[in-house]
């Protein structure tokens, strides 16, 4: 699905990846764990495409084709999905027309048929519910007004109506109450599939107790530095991330 | 002997020296005022608050020959899928070949200078009453050497179905028109009015246009304004609004483009109980500059208005907005709204923005506020993470914005016209 080779990005001249690599396969779910200024978010900005970071070495292949060099919205209509970790307000902009021009322009991208009236408004009902998005929500601005759990919602809700082929979820449960923490990993479980993937970034180990990673990445100044099992994870959050530097040190 | 300087103001004005009018002795007088206050006056410079944000210089530097009544193929500009009675001016001339509309039983619908010759009483009570001595200078330009124009009056209680849409040509190179129009809606009446202001072939010419607009008692008008200008001509256009008591006043401005464009709306609220919105969105372009002028003055207690204008400006454009409310002593009860806000999409593009209230009673509701900003990136990234273009982002953020800019249109297929208009100049 994804394969990720020696990355390298920089801000404002600072490197901040130093050389990730990864492979995520169909069906898979990856977690990357690791404490603050690790270069998580990074990675999920740089996969997305926001122009700020450069990339100075490496390559990522998505589904056969080099990611780096697509643009923001190709990216998206390939088949990769960001949910952000501070998703944006946007007034006057309607969440179910914006989601209805995406739809459209990632079909007419793959050359299909634009999504008809009723096609859209069962999908809207459907996958609103599968989040306990009110459709009430759903018909309002962008996020505009949102409480932050409904904003996760709302981004795992878009997710749910883009059908992506990777998923990268960006602290999605920071700041969640565990109701809430609860609703966006119910809504995770249920897009997965044997042909999608996601990539589940937090600093937490909560969120894997709703959802159950494959594989548990460890990064830490801007490489991954080990990586196992979901008992990783279990191990991270009793041992605490100086361990790994501890580690690292010897 | 002293020879008297040859001003900029003689040289303009020598332009329109061969106009003859042939009126009778009331309406010669009117314009010999104005041409005896037009003496007085001067062109406005940057010392002149009223102009301050707009130098006229590009405009009476020109020369200018007068623009004549051409035969015009206006099916470009009719409005897809609107019914309407259409009339055309070409040049500050109506020229009735091209308009096409039936009489109807209480609509005095006609030329200005054919109205004058049957001297109409409603002409004769209106004409020139809320434009004279404003000591304005293209106001006076207008008093004293207008051509044509369009003359309507609504007979009490007659509602008008089909809207007036007035196709307002200027064309040729260095044109002037002097174009000018008086709409009454009598007491109970209901009109709805589109005037299109367009340039056909031509380039740096002056559309200088007055309309007064007469809103008597319980009567509604609504005047759709759409300036579809070339970015190499000019127009200074006055409405000077008259609202009786009950009445009911809505203007939408929707300014495309254009070198130098200055509206300036005056609305005299003179009576209680009225409601008046004044909306207007303007996008430029290159060098485009383009100035809204707007005073509120109420006069009387228990009186709405609401005010908003959007402004979105590219390249090197200017866009200037000042709106001026008056909240006189007697008219207490008055709610009055104003808001004026601007996008910027170039670090070039430039808004001067002032909102002013003057507030002498002392129970109102007034609030007025003023916006410019950008783009927010952070929104297209996150529009373009999901699929949508960059250009498609940006599309959907600019149509947000200037969304309740003309929500009071009423008048579904101009609605669709001007949200097609936008589209394309986002293009």
């Amino acid at each position: 699905m994804i394969k990720i080779n020696n990355l390298h990005a920089s801000i404002d001249g600072k490197e901040i990846l130093k050389g990730i690599n990864l492979e995520v396969k169909a069906g898979e779910v990856h977690a990357i764990m690791g404490p603050n200024g690790s270069g998580k978010s990074t990675l999920s900005s740089v996969l997305a495409g926001r122009e700020e970071f450069e990339v100075t070495e490496g390559s990522v292949e998505f589904d056969g084709k080099d990611l780096l060099d697509l643009a923001p919205e190709d990216r998206a209509r390939e088949g990769l999905f960001l949910a952000f970790q501070y998703p944006v307000e946007i007034p006057g902009v309607s969440n179910i027309n914006f989601l209805k021009t995406a739809i459209n322009e990632k079909r007419a991208y793959l050359n299909q048929e634009p999504v008809s009236a009723k096609e859209f408004l069962g999908m809207v009902k459907e996958r609103s519910a599968l989040v306990e998005l009110d459709t009430k929500l759903a018909n309002r601005s962008v996020n505009e007004g949102f409480s932050g759990g409904e904003k996760k919602r709302n981004e795992i809700f878009q997710m749910a109506m883009l059908t992506p082929k990777l998923a990268i979820l960006d602290e999605t449960d920071s700041g969640l109450d565990i109701d809430a923490l609860r609703i966006v990993a119910n809504g995770v479980n249920k897009l997965k599939s044997p042909n999608n993937a996601t990539i589940v970034i937090t600093h937490y180990q909560r969120l894997l107790d709703y959802i159950i990673p494959d594989f548990v990445h460890v990064l830490y100044d801007g490489k991954i530095v080990k990586s196992g099992s979901k008992d990783l994870a279990l191990e991270l959050e009793e041992k605490g991330y100086d361990w790994i530097k501890d580690e690292l040190k010897v | 002997m002293t020879t008297a300087e040859i001003t900029k103001k003689d040289t303009f004005l020598a332009a329109l020296s061969s106009l003859q009018f042939n009126e009778d002795s009331y309406f010669e007088g009117l314009r010999n005022n104005a041409q005896n206050e037009l003496n007085e006056l001067d062109f406005p410079t940057s010392k002149t608050e009223y102009w301050k944000y707009t130098r006229v210089g590009k405009i009476v530097n020109n020369t200018y020959t007068l623009g004549q009544p051409e035969k015009i193929d206006v099916s470009n500009f009719l409005i897809p899928n609107l019914d309407a009675q259409v009339l055309v001016i070409v040049n500050g001339h109506v020229v009735a070949d091209l308009s096409d509309f039936t009489s109807v039983d209480g609509v005095t619908l006609t030329s200005l200078s054919h109205a004058k010759k049957q001297n109409f009483e409603g002409l004769k009570k209106h004409f020139n009453q809320f434009t004279q001595d404003k000591k304005e200078i293209f106001l006076a330009l207008n008093n004293a050497f207008h051509t044509d124009g369009i003359y309507l009056e609504v007979a009490k209680n007659k509602i008008i179905e089909k809207p007036l849409h007035i196709i307002n040509i200027t064309t040729g190179n260095n044109t002037i028109s002097l174009s000018r129009n008086l709409f009454v809606a009598n007491v109970g009446s209901q009109v709805k009015i589109i005037e299109s202001f367009i340039n056909v072939n031509g380039e740096k010419n002056f559309n200088n246009h007055v309309s007064e607009l007469v809103i008597a008692e319980n009567a509604f008008m609504e005047y759709n304004k759409i300036q579809d200008k070339k970015e190499t001509n000019f127009s200074v256009a006055t409405e000077q609004v008259y609202q009786e008591a009950n009445s009911n006043f809505t203007i939408n401005t929707a300014t495309f483009n254009g070198a130098l464009v200055r509206n300036n709306l005056n609305i005299e609220v003179d009576a209680s109980n009225c409601e008046t919105n004044l909306n207007g969105l303007y996008l430029g372009k290159n060098k485009d500059h383009i100035d809204n002028h707007t005073v509120v003055d109420h006069k009387k207690p228990h009186c709405n208005s609401n005010e908003v204008y959007k402004g979105i400006l590219d390249d090197e454009s200017t866009g200037v907005f000042n709106g001026k409310v008056f909240v006189r002593q007697d008219a207490q009860i008055t709610n009055a709204f104003q808001q004026n806000n601007n996008i910027l999409l170039t670090d070039n593009a430039t808004v001067n923005s002032k909102p002013e209230l003057e507030i002498y009673a002392d129970d109102v509701k007034c609030s007025h506020g003023s916006t410019t900003g950008q783009i927010d990136e952070e929104a297209i990234f996150y529009l373009q993470s999901r699929g949508i273009s960059k250009k498609g982002a940006l599309k959907l953020m600019i149509n947000a914005f200037a969304k309740d800019a003309l929500e009071r249109i009423s008048i579904e297929a101009l609605q669709a016209y001007i949200d097609n208009k936008v589209e394309e100049e986002l293009e």
